[in-house]
């Protein structure tokens, strides 16, 4: 069967995208961001997973309004990223693993999770920019990827208690797999930031601090928030936090944090960085 | 249409809800379309003409041609869709928080800066 090795949980703003490409990893901005990542390199490394499951938001590159699945899954052998209106450029594809892809697919309509299946899926820096940031200088192609995309464009957004539970039902998916397969969460997006309208560049350093304490140990406690909860304490793309909840839902064990890091700004945004083990008993 | 959401609204903050996404659709497909270099380009060489081409109200098209970001949300424009507009004029998101909060763009750091005291 599979094992959850752990989740972990990071940021995925455009600009870290850039910062990458012109390596400012020692540059006074961007210094203390990517100082907390070290850290998860080397227990990927130690913990070489064979798979990444991606819950993550598209921002307009795969899906448009025309069709909004409010959860969807990739099903495909591969899958690129793509130019987002401002000239990012092609970066090396993403290993599928569509056998895995099915089978989270038929285990979560099984439990009353309808996903959306997507046998061709481009993936935006919401998934790009993590995966760099784990596996640095396109070292991702060692694992296979399953994106997992949660609709945070056009409300009503799934709640809070529902991603939870949606990130509970991964985890049993997992389980449930006949394959050994060594399987890492990644949960992108948030902090608290607010990109649109008078009320943009709020950011809420307490709140997100209580929800990264909370998360590890406390799940259930940030389930009670409605989404227009998040939107008014996290800003309007704060929303994004309900990604980390479906990432720490799929954790099934004993849940240890094993590193963490926490950064205002970048860009317009609180970043935060959470590693978090999935232990046995 | 009647409205579903009964929440208590927040201060400069639009939920972009169906509603908006109906009155902001062709709004919104013409930014979605600016994900393609080719469409930047048709864009710039007439914008008018483009604005036209995806059907926008006289209202989206005014707020289009004069980059009013507030405008824009106002005619049901989508922030995501509306940065890959901003990014034809190498604007990004700080340039648009700026614009929209009345500030500099040195003043709008400085707040976010602020936020991590």
């Amino acid at each position: 069967m599979a094992k959850i090795l752990g989740g972990i949980t990071s940021s995925h703003i455009p600009a870290i995208g850039n910062a990458i490409e012109r390596e400012l990893f020692e540059d006074p901005y961007w210094k203390p961001f990517f100082d907390g990542y070290p850290r998860v390199h080397r227990w990927l490394e130690e913990q070489q997973p064979d798979v990444a499951v991606v819950i993550y938001n598209d921002h307009g590159l795969n899906f448009f309004l025309d069709k909004m699945p409010t959860f969807s899954i990739g099903a495909a052998p591969e899958y690129r990223n793509a130019d987002e209106g401002w000239g990012i450029k092609p970066i090396p594809s993403f290993r599928g693993d569509p056998e895995l892809s099915w089978h989270l697919i038929e285990s979560l309509v099984a439990d009353e999770f309808d996903v959306t299946s997507c046998q061709e899926m481009l993936v935006d820096h919401g998934f790009t920019v993590p995966m760099s940031l784990m596996w640095p200088d396109f070292s991702y192609s060692k694992v296979k990827v399953i994106p997992v995309c949660v609709n945070t464009v056009q409300h009503p957004l799934p709640t809070p208690a529902r991603c939870y539970k949606f990130g509970q039902a991964i985890g049993r998916a997992l389980e449930s797999y006949a394959r050994d397969s060594r399987v890492v969460i990644l949960g992108t997006g948030g902090l608290s930031h607010q990109l649109d309208g008078e009320r943009a560049g709020f950011i809420n350093k307490e709140f997100d601090l209580m929800c990264m304490e909370k998360i590890v140990d406390r799940p259930q406690e940030l389930t009670g928030y409605s989404i227009h909860d998040l939107v008014r304490l996290a800003g309007a793309q704060g929303a994004e936090l309900i990604m980390w909840l479906a990432m720490r839902g799929a954790l099934t064990g004993k849940v240890r944090q094993l590193h963490s890091n926490y950064h205002i700004p970048i860009s317009n945004t609180a970043s935060g960085l959470l590693l978090l083990e999935n232990g046995t008993g | 249409m009647q409205g579903i959401n009964h929440e208590q609204p927040i201060p400069g903050t639009t939920i972009f809800d169906g509603e908006m996404a109906m009155k902001g659709y062709a709004l919104n497909k013409m930014c979605y379309s600016f994900n393609r270099a080719e469409a930047r380009e048709e864009f710039l060489a007439d914008q008018g003409a483009y604005c036209d081409k995806f059907g926008l109200s006289a209202a989206q098209k005014q707020a289009i041609l004069e980059k009013q970001v507030l405008d824009l949300i106002a005619e049901g424009g989508n922030i995501y869709y509306l940065a890959k507009f901003a990014g034809i004029f190498g604007l990004n998101v700080q340039d648009v928080g700026a614009q929209q909060t009345g500030l500099s763009v040195e003043e709008f750091k400085a707040k976010l800066l602020r936020a991590g005291e």
